[in-house]
């Protein structure tokens, strides 16, 4: 079986208001896949879907070739955007019970949250109330007991707010720790340079609809517009200029870096190649800088969802 | 089931732990105890007082009924004359009375006065009159020359004795002690559940202002949570009763312990007095204990004992899954006044007709609030001491039951919707369209 979740044509609503309209996705094993999309698209519809917190109207989904049963609950871990933890429980206390209501036994629960607690270096938080620790520190608790029960597929709903950057990292990294281990993540964030960072496959929803999804690689090689971005040293700049855009539409790039003369984007026509232009500059100028310019996961988000507008 | 038992076992600890719960269970009693022993020791007080009262006769007739009592001393100032025994009475003693000179029977009685610095205690004028009155009307008696003993003998007391069709015997003690039986069973399910249903609805709230909701949600189901949170705090609060059982009892023994001794020396200082009256009252208190035990056993203590298991549970829980229902639809408690005014309001109409049931048990008012099902698990069990035909009984069961499932239902559908929604109060008609979610 290549994938762990399959969504097949998924639609829930609630009243007259859409929140999936014939959502599909297929998300690998193994992979962290990035369900992108504006607030209110349907992100969060979706994940308690997935979670089975609440039911689709229409449509089916497959955990690892197996329709959704609930006791798949088990081998789901989720962090949902909206968390929290009981005030005036002990961490240790409810880090047990959420872990026996996701199947674990007591001892076992036990032992994994001592790993955990060792990993994070918090054993001394066993005994201390929520109320007593900052945010960021009940943001750990809640991440261990995410994870605590090995599940095969894990869903971050903006796994990083609450945390400072060496924090984030710490969570970032054991993420990835977690993917390689085996299990797949499904991630929702709207920091695009964490999806750069994280994500092998992403999803976007926008409008209760999937607007777009597949392999982040293969989305941006089908985003790209053919620019490149060049920087050339010469003499006659003017003249240069004028050469160039009798040639080839070209916009100023905001950038100029130590001892350029020129510094452009160049657009080129789908008939013509890099080779053309690298060839044409070569014979003009001295070229100092050469890059095709590769849409950023921002970028495809914003153009995508202008798109579906 | 394991879920359910965690979760169950989790409310629980949570509200047994709590220090306010901690505090209640162990101060309530105490509080209780302390306010009967201020009681007891303040009437002792006062009866420990005593009064003199003087007074003045001039009609030399009376004076013979002004016996010194526990509570009253009297003294004769009768040889000063009133202008004199009145400044002597004036900061001295409790009052004066006055028996003005009459000269006639009949217009003794309407010259007599009291005299004193506060307004007199109502006891002591009662119990003064009702001396006078008897004193003069045997006067009149001796006057009209007729033979008191004669008359005396013609004294009857009338006390009617009932007994219904099936010859089971009735008194009035026995109304009062169904009253007690049934009044008690269904203000005991009045407290449990506003108690406890707000604490449900509480715990609820806190879940989702903490928003540890999802989290949990996303391992269970929504209806279990909302099950687990009934049960667990309905188990918090019957350990609650029994403890508050236990300790009452325990310390109401005590407290008979030891003032039962004092009230056994007070009542031999009474025998002293009126030895002949004291045996008539212990006659007819022993007969009216009889009667009371026996009343006892006439009440249908099985069909009581299993008709408030029964209404305790289907209404708790009616009611405690309209709190959650409540709890999950707002954001915080001060949110809750607009739909807990529609809860309570049966609750209340049920404990107030109720009073009404306990004069007129079978009327139609009585029979109506004892069929509805939001008013039955009171209503009916203050009913059920008095008689109720099987047939109403069942059919209150029946419609508390199809109420009960029709109720945690919708309670359910509006909790599992409300738990997600953050940040806006709804109204009814959000509330009405979460049940086609």
């Amino acid at each position: 079986m290549k994938h762990i979740l399959t969504v097949e044509n998924v639609s829930k609503n609630y009243g007259n208001f859409t929140a999936l309209n014939n959502v599909s996705i297929s998300v690998p094993k193994g992979s962290v896949f990035g369900l992108l999309g504006p607030n209110g698209a349907g992100k969060t519809s979706l994940i308690r879907i997935i979670n089975q917190i609440t039911l689709q109207d229409k449509g089916s989904i497959y955990l690892d070739g197996e329709l959704l049963q609930p006791e798949h609950v088990h081998q789901i871990g989720y962090l949902p955007e909206e968390r929290g933890l009981y005030k005036s429980m002990k961490v240790g206390d409810q880090a047990l019970y959420l872990a026996q209501l996701k199947g674990l036994s007591k001892s076992d629960a036990k032992k994994k949250l001592k790993y955990w607690f060792e990993k994070f270096d918090i054993n001394d938080w066993w005994d201390k109330k929520i109320q007593e620790l900052s945010k960021g520190m009940a943001q750990k608790v809640q991440f261990i007991v995410t994870v605590l029960h090995t599940p095969k597929l894990l869903i971050f709903d903006e796994p990083f707010s609450g945390f400072d950057p060496i924090n984030a990292n710490l969570i970032k990294d054991e993420i990835l720790k977690l993917r390689d281990e085996g299990a797949t993540i499904i991630f929702s964030t709207h920091r695009m340079e964490s999806v750069e960072e994280l994500c092998d496959y992403i999803a976007l929803i926008d409008k209760s609809k999937k607007i777009l999804d597949g392999k982040l690689n293969d989305i941006k090689e089908e985003f790209k517009t053919n620019q490149f971005e060049v920087g050339l040293s010469c003499e006659n700049k003017d003249l240069l200029l004028n050469e160039i855009n009798s040639n080839f539409s070209t916009t100023k790039s905001d950038k100029i870096s130590f001892n350029e003369d020129v510094r452009l984007i160049v657009d080129l026509k789908s008939t013509e190649s890099s080779k053309d232009l690298i060839k044409f500059l070569n014979n003009k100028a001295q070229i100092t800088h050469f890059t095709e310019i590769i849409p950023t996961a921002n970028d495809i988000f914003l153009k995508a969802v202008a798109n579906n507008g | 089931m394991d879920k359910l038992k965690l979760i169950i076992k989790r409310e629980f600890l949570a509200k047994v732990k709590n220090k306010s719960f901690i505090v209640m269970t162990i101060l309530s009693p105490l509080l209780m105890v302390g306010l009967l022993l201020l009681i007891v020791f303040l009437n002792q007080k006062n009866s420990e007082e005593v009064r003199t009262v003087a007074f003045v006769d001039e009609s030399n007739l009376l004076a013979t009924v002004l016996e010194d009592t526990n509570a009253t001393k009297y003294i004769d100032l009768t040889d000063l004359g009133i202008e004199e025994a009145k400044k002597q009475t004036e900061g001295n003693f409790y009052g004066l009375l006055f028996i003005k000179k009459s000269d006639s029977l009949i217009n003794l009685s309407k010259g007599i006065q009291f005299y004193s610095e506060d307004t007199p205690s109502l006891n002591l004028l009662g119990s003064l009159e009702n001396k006078l009155e008897k004193k003069i009307r045997n006067l009149k008696i001796e006057q009209l020359n007729f033979d008191l003993d004669k008359i005396k003998a013609t004294e009857t007391s009338v006390s009617i004795a009932t007994e219904n069709f099936a010859g089971e015997k009735s008194s009035k003690i026995g109304s009062i002690l169904r009253m007690i039986a049934g009044g008690g069973f269904g203000y005991l399910i009045f407290m449990f559940i506003i108690i406890y249903g707000t604490s449900v609805m509480r715990s609820v709230i806190e879940e989702k202002t903490s928003r540890i909701i999802e989290v949990i949600i996303s391992s269970v189901k929504p209806f279990q949570l909302m099950l687990g949170k009934i049960l667990g705090n309905a188990f918090a609060g019957i350990l609650q009763f029994i403890i508050w059982a236990i300790s009452a009892g325990l310390l109401l023994t005590i407290i008979t312990y030891v003032f039962g001794i004092e009230t056994t020396s007070s009542g031999t200082a009474m025998g002293q007095i009126n030895p002949e009256m004291i045996e008539q009252m212990h006659a007819s208190s022993a007969s009216e204990l009889q009667v009371a035990l026996q009343e006892i056993k006439n009440l249908p203590i099985l069909t009581m004992f299993f008709s408030f298991i029964i209404y305790f549970i289907g209404g708790y829980l009616i009611y405690s899954s309209i709190y959650a229902a409540i709890g999950a639809a707002v954001d915080s408690e001060t949110d809750t006044q607009q739909f807990m005014m529609p809860v309570m309001l049966p609750l209340i109409i049920a404990i107030y007709v109720g009073f009404s049931v306990i004069e007129n048990p079978h009327g139609p008012i009585a029979l109506a609030f004892s069929l509805f099902p939001l008013t039955s698990p009171i209503v009916m069990l203050m009913r059920i001491p008095f008689g109720v035909p099987w047939w109403q009984i069942i059919t209150s069961m029946l419609l508390l039951i199809g109420t009960f499932i029709l109720i945690v239902w919708f309670a359910a559908k509006i909790y599992r919707v409300g738990i997600l929604m953050y940040g806006k109060k709804p109204t009814y008609k959000e509330l009405y369209k979460w049940l086609k979610y």
